[in-house]
Order: structure tokens, then sequence, then C-alpha cells
């Protein structure tokens, strides 16, 4: 990890990879998502409004998976004082949010023709919704402190911190009585209670959307690195 | 209104979100380069 900290050895691999990951999550979620929609069967209970599963589900996997990425970083940028680590930690804050917004707009819409409500004040929706707020006080504090010229330690410190409310998504489920159901798929156990015909576009399109994730990360550190050259190049002018 | 008009609207706003999302981070991207590149060049 320590090797990839320094930014032109970071471009010199961002740079090809980024179409890559890019093209090859786009492509992959339209198979994924075409597969979802016209040739997974409809589930027994929930009916056809399973399909949309396949977009809620990776979007939650991201919005929580972005967090855990954001408070590793902050931990990096803490410890080692990475020149890339706050920059990786601002990269992610903004589409983190966004598949959280995505994740709560399509879990309601999911849960109406399914609950009869499209929003339940329960531990797992709550704590979904702390979670967008989190990314947003996060952004907030990060453009605030480096209008002052800080280096972003308070807001790595609030990274760390916020990482706090991950494992209370995962586990709300367990610890708490929700509407929301439980854990479907464990890879821990390596098990699911998702039929196959169901399971691989579901599988498909998380892999998808977590690789045109990491795209819009890799553009969202080159546009940061490039201002920064260019704010350094200035100011020497 | 039926399940399909929930499950369109779930997809129109993933893909508004995504493909929102993309171009921006992707514009973002190469204007800064383009302006870092022109900087170099005033060198």
């Amino acid at each position: 990890m320590h090797i990839f900290a320094n930014p032109a050895r970071f471009l010199k691999i961002a740079r090809p990879l980024t179409p890559w990951l890019g093209w090859s999550g786009g492509l992959l979620i339209v198979a994924a998502l075409a597969v979802g929609l016209f040739a997974s069967p409809a589930d027994y209970l929930q009916g056809e409004s399973v399909r949309i599963l396949y977009v809620h589900v990776p979007a939650a996997w991201l919005g929580m998976g972005g967090w855990t990425g954001l408070a590793i970083a902050s931990f990096m940028q803490l410890v080692w004082r990475h020149p890339l680590a706050a920059v990786a930690a601002r990269a992610i804050a903004v589409p983190g949010a966004a598949f959280t917004a995505i994740c709560l707009i399509t879990g309601a819409l999911w849960g109406k023709p399914t609950w009869g409500t499209y929003w339940q004040w329960d531990a797992r929706l709550t704590s979904m919704l702390i979670l967008l707020f989190l990314y947003i006080a996060f952004i907030a504090l990060d453009d605030a402190e480096r209008e002052r010229g800080g280096e972003g330690r308070i807001t790595a410190i609030f990274g760390l911190v916020g990482a706090v409310n991950i494992p209370i998504i995962h586990y709300s489920v367990e610890y708490w009585n929700t509407l929301h159901q439980g854990q479907s798929i464990s890879f821990l156990r390596g098990s699911s209670s998702i039929d196959a015909s169901m399971l691989w576009p579901l599988l498909a399109s998380a892999l998808g959307f977590t690789l045109l994730f990491g795209a819009v990360v890799l553009m969202r550190m080159r546009a940061a690195l490039a201002r920064q050259k260019v704010e350094a190049r200035l100011r020497r002018m | 209104m039926s399940h399909w008009g929930f499950i369109l609207a779930a997809y129109a706003v993933t893909g508004a979100g995504t493909i929102g999302l993309v171009a921006a981070s992707w514009t973002a991207m190469r204007r800064a380069e383009r302006q870092a590149d022109a900087l170099r060049g005033e060198r």
C-alpha cells in the first residue's frame, strides 16, 4: 500500500486503469440488469418487485463499503500521513453519498409494493439514513477545513469516528426487531438463501457497480491531484 | 401503480444517478488535467 502513496506512481497506474474499470463495470451492469429485468424469475413472495433488489443491494453495499474505504484512508492519513490518503477519502465521499441516496430511494420504491409503506423508522433504514447524513457532514467539513487551509486532520478523525455506524448498519437486522429482512448472503460462511437464478445477476450487478465506483474514485482522485498541481504552480508564478 | 411502475422508477433513479456521477467526475477530471497540462506547456 505504501508503494502507491507516491502521487506520480499512483497516476502511472490510475491513468490506464480508469477506462478499464469504467468500461468493464458499465458493460457488466448493463448485462446483469438486463438479466435481472427480463430473464430472472419473479420471487414467490415479493413478486416482480424483487427486480429492484438488483440495483438496491449493490447501492447499499457501496454506501457501506465506501465509508469503510473512507475510514481506512482517514486512518492512513492520520497514522502515516500519506499524501494520497486524504485525496482518496475525499474522492470516495461523493460517490459514497450518491449510492447511499440511491439505496434509500430504491429501498423506498421496493418497500411500498412489498411492505405497503415507503418508509419505516426501523433500525436498518434509520442507520442507513444516518450514513447519508455522515457523508454530507464529511463533505461539508472537508470543504470548510480546506478553505481554512487545514491539513484535513479533523475531517480524517470524523471519517474514523463515523465508521462506528458501519457495524451498526450490518448487525441492525440481528440486534433489533426490524421490518427489514435479515442477511440473505453470508460471505464469511460462503452461503446464500437466494436461488441461483437470482443470485448470479445480483452478484454480477454488485461487481459491475463496484468496478464503476472504483473508476469514479480514480477520476476524482486524478482531478484533485491535477488541481493541486495547478494551485502549486500558480503560487510559484 | 403496478410493481413495474416501482421497478421502472427505481431503475430510472439508479441510471440517472450513476450516469450523472460518472459524467460529472469525468468532466471534472478532464478539465483539471487539461488545466495542469496547459500550465506545464506555459513554463
